[in-house]
């Protein structure tokens, strides 16, 4: 009995011990991006294959950061890099993360590099990844397009007559926007709505132009697919086609252009009286002041910006890369038309960058839901347009205030917190 | 062992475990949802209670609590009784009718998706039976009263067979010499129900009836499967606070706010359903 016990005890001792061992060699990367599952694995077996000993684990925003926040708060943790969105990172504490500048790794946009300073002087994460927002449609939508009208050079008021012609045609609304629980609404008010129409998004947040802009997005609510509230991919509804043209972020349109690279065509947002807005996204690699093993942590976020690395990352994650690097010509379907898509935009001469949100520190997800609500109560419950802005824009006022986070392109620059006018 | 301290001690692990993984977590909660960093504050009661979202998520709680739990009440009743009456079959009955409970309250949401939602089940069957020429979106914010019924319809599903446990159980509590007293007297079957078996179920009806309000006003999942953003409801509301805001100290005062609204109808609940003393069987 008393030898069974020992030797049981020194089984499990061992299985720890190896337990333990194997924990120690994997760095483990913790990220809130490429999360569906293809993408999770496409990431492990294509992108990672090369840097030994990475356990790639990625997670919804929530779960991700109550971790990160424990291990921060004891002091010690398992958490060895992280991925997530800028406006993840910015939400932190600066404090937390590692300063990175001695790894002599950067993206190649400046603007990107500075927003990685998250408001210090040293890079607090390395960007990663970029993608942006596009339209898309399907090809049986382009005959009804109005007349005079070039899909690559799109205005509001053409997308809202050519959304009436398919609506009137076919009979039923038949453009799909991404207004569900998981769906990215806010970005499209944020970086293209605002920006388009009142060259602004926080000081001309209850402008006459935005009252105008608010008007312009009811008629295209007219022809939208009511069942967009219960959309958040809308890859799904083009495949389906329960939506003919549709707003969306590249890598949540992607897997209909690779199933049926044929039936859609990927297009520039429109223009609105300010220009064409459009909103750039980007994803970083940080490491948390916790991370067990420093040296191979930072192995791991040099790795992930090599040239091959970014352009695997971009074959499993439909994110651009953040370097310069050469495209290869056998990148699949989803890849080439969102990147000629975006690259039409950002190109297009009356375009006018609307840049993520700044400097809100932990405030992000309340700027998002002052829009959010702005949307709820404008289109779905219909309440007046200018008692709505009125009332919203206290809250965008108190957020900016609580925040003291100046301007960011295109609205004009301020010293101190950027005012609501 | 002495048999005076022995409850004490087989009630320890219990009350330790309970201290440990509700009291001081609760304690903590309570902490945060009074103070923003600096002191003792109402701030997060006023952030949260002057949300324009607030006064509709709580209506839609107490209007859905009030909707299903009285169904749910009247249709344990029935199951329970109808139980009762079973000569063959009774537990097979009873095991299909408890198999919701089985089944995660997201699942049953899902489930009812599969029903509701524009390629569902039901659109199937309508355009299959020429009712209508293409399918019908049943869960869009235009028809906010079928959001409503979809997600009445999956509580009742999915909850009431808590409520037929317990009822079963008590039922099957009650002398049957009452009834056969009440049979000699001539009394009819209704009346046999309500001043037998109703009065001496009390106590169970009592239970029941708390466990499935205290249920009740902690809705989430099915609400979230079917209504999304359509249907506010305050435990929603609160994992907004948590996760899309990071806001812990107002998803703390949310949680808070529910549970004085559970404690509040526990209260009535026992008060009203109260059993006189001595009177219990």
């Amino acid at each position: 009995m008393t030898l069974r016990v020992k030797i049981a005890g020194a089984m499990s001792g061992l299985a720890v011990l190896v337990g333990a061992t194997v924990v120690q060699a994997d760095v483990l990367f913790w990220s809130t991006q490429a999360k569906p599952v293809e993408e999770a694995q496409a990431m492990r077996e294509k992108v990672l294959a090369g840097a030994e000993g990475v356990d790639y684990q990625p997670n919804d925003p929530g779960p991700w950061l109550t971790r990160l926040n424990a291990e921060l708060q004891a002091g010690s943790g398992a958490i060895g890099v992280l991925g997530a969105l800028h406006g993840d990172f910015s939400a932190m504490d600066p404090d937390n993360l590692v300063d990175l500048d001695e790894l002599g790794v950067n993206a190649a946009s400046n603007t990107f590099n500075s927003l990685a300073q998250l408001g210090t002087d040293k890079s607090q994460y390395i960007p990663w990844m970029q993608a942006s927002y596009i339209m898309a449609a399907n090809k049986e939508a382009l005959p009804y397009l109005p007349d005079g009208a070039d899909i690559d050079a799109l205005t509001y008021d053409q997308l809202i007559a050519w959304a009436a012609n398919v609506h009137e045609s076919t009979g039923s609304p038949k453009f799909g926007f991404p207004a569900g629980p998981k769906g990215l609404k806010h970005r499209f008010f944020q970086g293209y709505l605002y920006p388009s129409y009142t060259n602004g998004v926080v000081r001309t947040f209850a402008s006459p132009e935005a009252v105008t802009a608010w008007e312009k997005f009811a008629e295209l609510w007219e022809h939208t697919n009511p069942a967009s509230t219960n959309f958040s991919f809308l890859q799904e509804q083009l495949l389906s086609g329960d939506a003919w043209i549709v707003f969306d972020h590249t890598s949540r349109l992607a897997q209909a252009f690779n199933e049926r690279p044929d039936d859609f065509v990927a297009f520039p947002a429109p223009a609105g009286p300010a220009g064409r807005g459009f909103m750039p996204v980007i994803a970083g690699v940080a490491i948390p002041k916790t991370a067990p093993d420093m040296e191979a942590a930072k192995n791991l976020v040099q790795y992930m910006m090599t040239p091959e690395t970014q352009i695997a990352t971009l074959r499993a994650t439909n994110f651009f890369p953040v370097v310069d690097v050469e495209l290869p010509d056998d990148l699949p379907p989803s890849v080439q038309a969102a990147g000629a898509a975006v690259a039409k935009m950002s190109g297009a001469p009356d375009a006018n960058p609307g840049l993520l949100p700044a400097g809100l520190g932990d405030k992000g997800g309340d700027f998002n839901r002052v829009f959010v609500d702005t949307f709820e109560r404008i289109i779905l419950a219909r309440q007046p347009i200018e008692a709505v802005l009125e009332d919203q824009k206290k809250r965008l006022a108190a957020i900016m205030e609580e925040t003291g986070a100046p301007c960011w392109a295109p609205d004009a620059p301020s010293e101190g917190a950027c005012p609501v006018e | 062992m002495n048999a005076r301290i022995l409850p004490y001690v087989l009630i320890l692990p219990v009350t330790l475990f309970l201290c440990l993984f509700f009291l001081y977590p609760f304690v903590l909660v309570s902490k945060q949802a009074f103070s923003t960093g600096a002191g003792f504050t109402l701030d997060n009661f006023r952030e949260v209670v002057s949300y324009w979202k607030f006064p509709i998520s709580m209506q839609n709680t107490l209007l859905l609590a009030a909707a299903v739990v009285p169904v749910q009440l009247a249709l344990a009743l029935l199951m329970a009784t109808m139980v009762n009456r079973m000569q063959k079959g009774r537990d097979i009955v009873l095991y299909i009718w408890t198999i919701p409970l089985g089944i995660s309250d997201l699942a049953a949401g899902i489930i009812w998706l599969a029903i509701f939602e524009q390629s569902g089940f039901l659109n199937s069957m309508m355009s299959g039976l020429g009712i209508v020429d293409q399918p019908v979106n049943f869960l869009s914010y235009t028809h906010p009263g079928i959001v409503f019924l979809a997600i009445a319809l999956a509580e009742i599903w999915r909850a009431t067979a808590i409520m037929l446990v317990i009822l079963v159980a008590g039922i099957g509590l009650i002398p049957k010499e009452y009834c056969e007293a009440a049979e000699v007297f001539g009394a009819s079957p209704w009346k046999r129900f309500t001043r037998i078996t109703l009065p001496m179920l009390r106590p169970s009806l009592q239970t029941a009836l708390v466990l499935r309000v205290i249920l009740a006003f902690e809705i989430f999942a099915v609400v979230a499967a079917l209504g999304g953003t359509l249907f506010p409801v305050l435990m929603g509301e609160t994992y907004a606070y948590q996760f899309d805001l990071l806001n812990s100290g107002a998803a703390a005062a949310m949680a808070l706010i529910i549970l004085a609204i559970s404690i509040g109808f526990t209260l009535v609940i026992l008060r009203v359903l109260r059993v006189p003393k001595g009177a219990t069987i």
